[in-house]
Formats: C-alpha cells, structure tokens, sequence
C-alpha cells in the first residue's frame, strides 16, 4: 500500500458502490476479537456462557464489528482516508458458522470539506448484523 | 404505561456527568498489531513505522475504531486503571430495572474523531447521560431507549484534547415474551432467527398456496362464464356463481406497477425491498416480489418471467425476474 493508493476526493463518482467483502464469521474471529478489544464479557467467548444467556453460541462484540466496518471502508478508500465518523445500528448477531456480506455506496460528498459519507451493510443469514454510515476525509 | 415515580427518578439522572475511566495502557504498538491481525486490517500506516513516516500523518497513529479499546476494563469487572471513578455511569439502567424492564441490547454505537491517536497517548473519557425516552414498544418489548455521550480525552501538560466520542444507545426493556423475561441476560446483542411471515390461508385461497409448494401459479376461473379472478374470492365478480375451478399461470407477465422499500429494514426480508403489481399475459394482476431487479432498471410494462422461491424450507412464494429484450 502507498499514498497512491490513497481514494483522492476528485475521483469518487457519486452514488459509487464499493466492493462486497464477505467475512467468515467463526469462533476465532469472535472471540479473538473480543479479546483483541479487551472484552471479557463471557458470551464473547464462552459457549457454555452464552447459551445459559439465551444465545445459541457466542456473539461478536460491538467494538469487534466496528474493527470490521473500519477494514471495509479503509479496504476501498486506501491508507490515507481519515476516519472522522463512524456510526453504526446494531441488528440480527454473528454467530460462528454464519458469513457477513458487506455492502456499501457512496451518499454524501462535501468538496469543501473533502469529505465523503458512505451507507453500508453487514448482512449475514439472518439479516442486517450492522447498517451505519462511515464519513471519511480524502486527499 | 410507564410508572410515574420511575419517569421522575430517570428524568432526575438525565444530564448528569461521570467521572474519569482511564486507560491502563498507552495507545501502544503491541496491541494496535494484535487488533490488525485479528480484524484483518492490513494498513501500513498502523503498523509500519516506515511507510507511516513517510506519509501524511508524519508518522504511526491508531486504527480509529479502537478509540474506545484502550479504556476497557479489562479480564476483571470493575476494575478500572487507576484514578478512574467509582461512580457508575449506566447507573439509569439499574434504576430502571428495579421497575421490572430486566433486559438489555444494544442499539447504536456512533463514534466521531478530532485526529487519529498516536502511539505513547494517555487516554480517559467521561460519561453522559444525554437522554432517556418517553417509554416506547418494539418488536422486542416495551421500555425505554437509553443514551450515553462518551467523550474521550489526551492527557498534556498544557490542558486536556479532546479527541473523539462516542454515542452509545441501549434499549432497557421488558420482553414481549414472558419466557424470555425469565432467561433475559443482563447483556443481550441476540435476537432470534426471523423466518418469512406466513400467508393466511382459508378455503378460498388453499389451493392457491398448495399449488406454490407444487411450483405452479393457479388462477381461479368461474366454471360458469370462464372469467379469471385474482385474488382468489367465492363468488364470481361478473356472474356471481360459486363455482369454481383453477387454471395455471404460464408464467409470463409484465410489470403494472412497483415499489420500492427502503425503511424500515425489517428482517429477514433484503433491502432495498423491491414489490411488484404483476400483470399475467391470462390477463389478471397479483402482487409479488421481484427478484434480480435493480431500481435504475425497472420499467413499467417490462417483461417478467415467474420463479418459485422457496424461503426457510417450508414456504414457497411465486417471485418475478425481469427477461431481457
């Protein structure tokens, strides 16, 4: 990766549509994440925890999704896109064995900031895991 | 509705502001790695100090997403770095389970950034408590929406940075579902799997559906003058018999009509939602989903081809495909 392969502000077409990216969603995932933000909730990790809370195995954790949602954006907009917003609603969980399917597209684009919003979706089986938006500011 | 000494406690708590949590460690290299690896980052600028240097940012800064990792507490409850409060900032969720809405699941996790953080940076943040709704019913429960405002902080000699926040909203509720009362965790990010609603049936529209799980779009047609009506009905609209036999559909139709749904997202269904008013070459009109149909791309009097899909292995539903010209 190089700044030139940095998204520049000018080459964005509105309304443009991102890649999808697919994550398998798997027990190492979860709960490797769960660690890697320094969550310890046992329903992150702890199958047998998770179920005597209702759950049919362990979830991912919210700061694990946002992990995600952030390489999906910074995957399409390059190293040098800097976040200033990144704002999720949470739906249906991951569970291991499940698959999420990112989408995304471009909605907002402000020259004078060089700012550009993206709407995305993280879908797996069940439905939406996270909808949100992600604004970034380009070179 | 709500108990009215609960709505005068929670509107007494709404505004106020909590204490310092701190982070344990720095924004250090170690753990902005680890949370590269696990998350599948790839981006030199975390990570390479190198490439970093050469850059825009003059050097290594932290994923932004994990603005609020470096103040968790950690593999012990409660147990916050040193200097942190002791004051408890979902104190309100408490509070509000004590009126009987025991379970709790997270709605919203909106995080805004001044700069990215650097490695060696002390964090803290402080705690809102920005609002508390009026009591509201979901397709989970009745309770009340909760939100939180996290503001995060750099430690300098010369006077506190603010560098980014967090707005983190809960929904505290009692259950639709008394069972699931019983089980509720005190931490819940589940819901269960949400299956295809069910059409209603009665004997006018049985074989409708029997002939779907057959693979075949059955009209109904008067026996007397031969008119086909949809939807299914027991009387005939131009001869008023009431006999009745079917016929089936070929399958080729035009688009009448569409719309599309985009709000509310309600699972399991895709969205955008695109719904079709269907006209058959028989000649009657039914109302169905459509599939491979992009919104730039539909057209009113467009060919369309039926399909059969079958949705949680029990229900099977005509669809339409636009046909290319």
């Amino acid at each position: 990766m190089t700044l030139q392969n940095t998204k520049r502000f000018d080459d964005v077409r509105p309304g443009e549509t991102l890649p999808e990216l697919a994550i398998p969603i798997t027990v190492g995932l979860i709960a490797g994440g769960a660690i890697a933000t320094r969550d310890y909730f046992p329903g992150h990790h702890d199958a047998e925890a998770a179920r005597e809370l209702g759950s049919p195995h362990i979830f991912m954790n919210i700061l694990t999704t946002n992990g995600l949602v952030q390489r999906y954006i910074e995957d399409w907009a390059g190293p040098e896109a800097r976040f200033t917003a990144l704002k999720i609603k949470l739906g249906a969980p991951n569970y291991p064995g499940d698959s999420m399917t990112f989408n995304g597209a471009v909605t907002r684009q402000d020259a004078a900031t060089r700012t550009v919003e993206i709407t995305l979706s993280g879908k797996n089986s069940m439905g939406n895991h996270v909808t949100g938006t992600v604004a970034l500011v380009l070179p | 509705m709500a108990d009215s000494q609960l709505l005068t406690d929670v509107r007494a708590l709404v505004g106020r502001e909590y204490g310092r949590v701190y982070a344990w460690d720095e924004v250090n290299a170690p753990m902005i790695r680890q949370w590269c690896e696990i998350m599948g980052v790839d981006n030199p600028l975390y990570t390479d100090p190198a490439f970093a240097a050469n850059s825009a940012q003059d050097g290594l800064v932290a994923p932004p997403a994990m603005l609020q990792v470096w103040c968790m507490e950690g593999f012990h409850i409660n147990n916050y770095a040193p200097g942190s409060t002791t004051e408890n900032p979902y104190e309100v969720l408490k509070l509000i389970e004590s009126y009987g809405y025991p379970s709790v699941v997270a709605v919203n996790s909106e995080l805004t950034f001044e700069r990215n953080l650097r490695p060696g940076e002390k964090l803290y943040y402080t705690t809102r408590l920005d609002s508390v709704g009026d009591e509201k019913t979901t397709g989970l429960g009745t309770g009340f929406f909760v939100t939180l405002v996290m503001d995060y902080f750099v430690e300098h000699k010369s006077g506190d940075e603010a560098v980014g926040q967090l707005l983190f909203r809960v929904f505290k509720f009692r259950p639709a579902n008394n069972h699931a009362a019983e089980a509720a965790p005190a931490k819940v990010e589940a819901a269960a799997v949400v299956k295809r609603p069910k059409p209603g049936m009665s004997d006018d529209t049985r074989f409708f559906w029997e002939g779907c799980d057959a693979g075949k779009l059955l009209i109904q047609r008067c026996t007397q003058c031969q008119t086909l009506r949809h939807p299914p009905a027991p009387v005939c609209i131009e001869c008023h018999s009431f006999d009745w036999d079917s016929v089936q559909a070929s399958g080729r139709a035009s688009l009448y009509s569409f719309v599309i749904m985009h709000y509310p997202e309600v699972a399991p269904f895709d969205h955008p939602n695109p719904i079709g008013l269907i006209e058959l070459e028989e000649g009657v009109r039914l109302v169905a989903g459509l599939v491979g149909a992009k919104r730039e791309d539909l057209r009113i009097g467009q060919p369309l081809q039926l399909e059969f899909q079958t949705f949680d292995g029990e229900l099977t539903l005509p669809l339409f495909r636009p046909v290319v010209e």
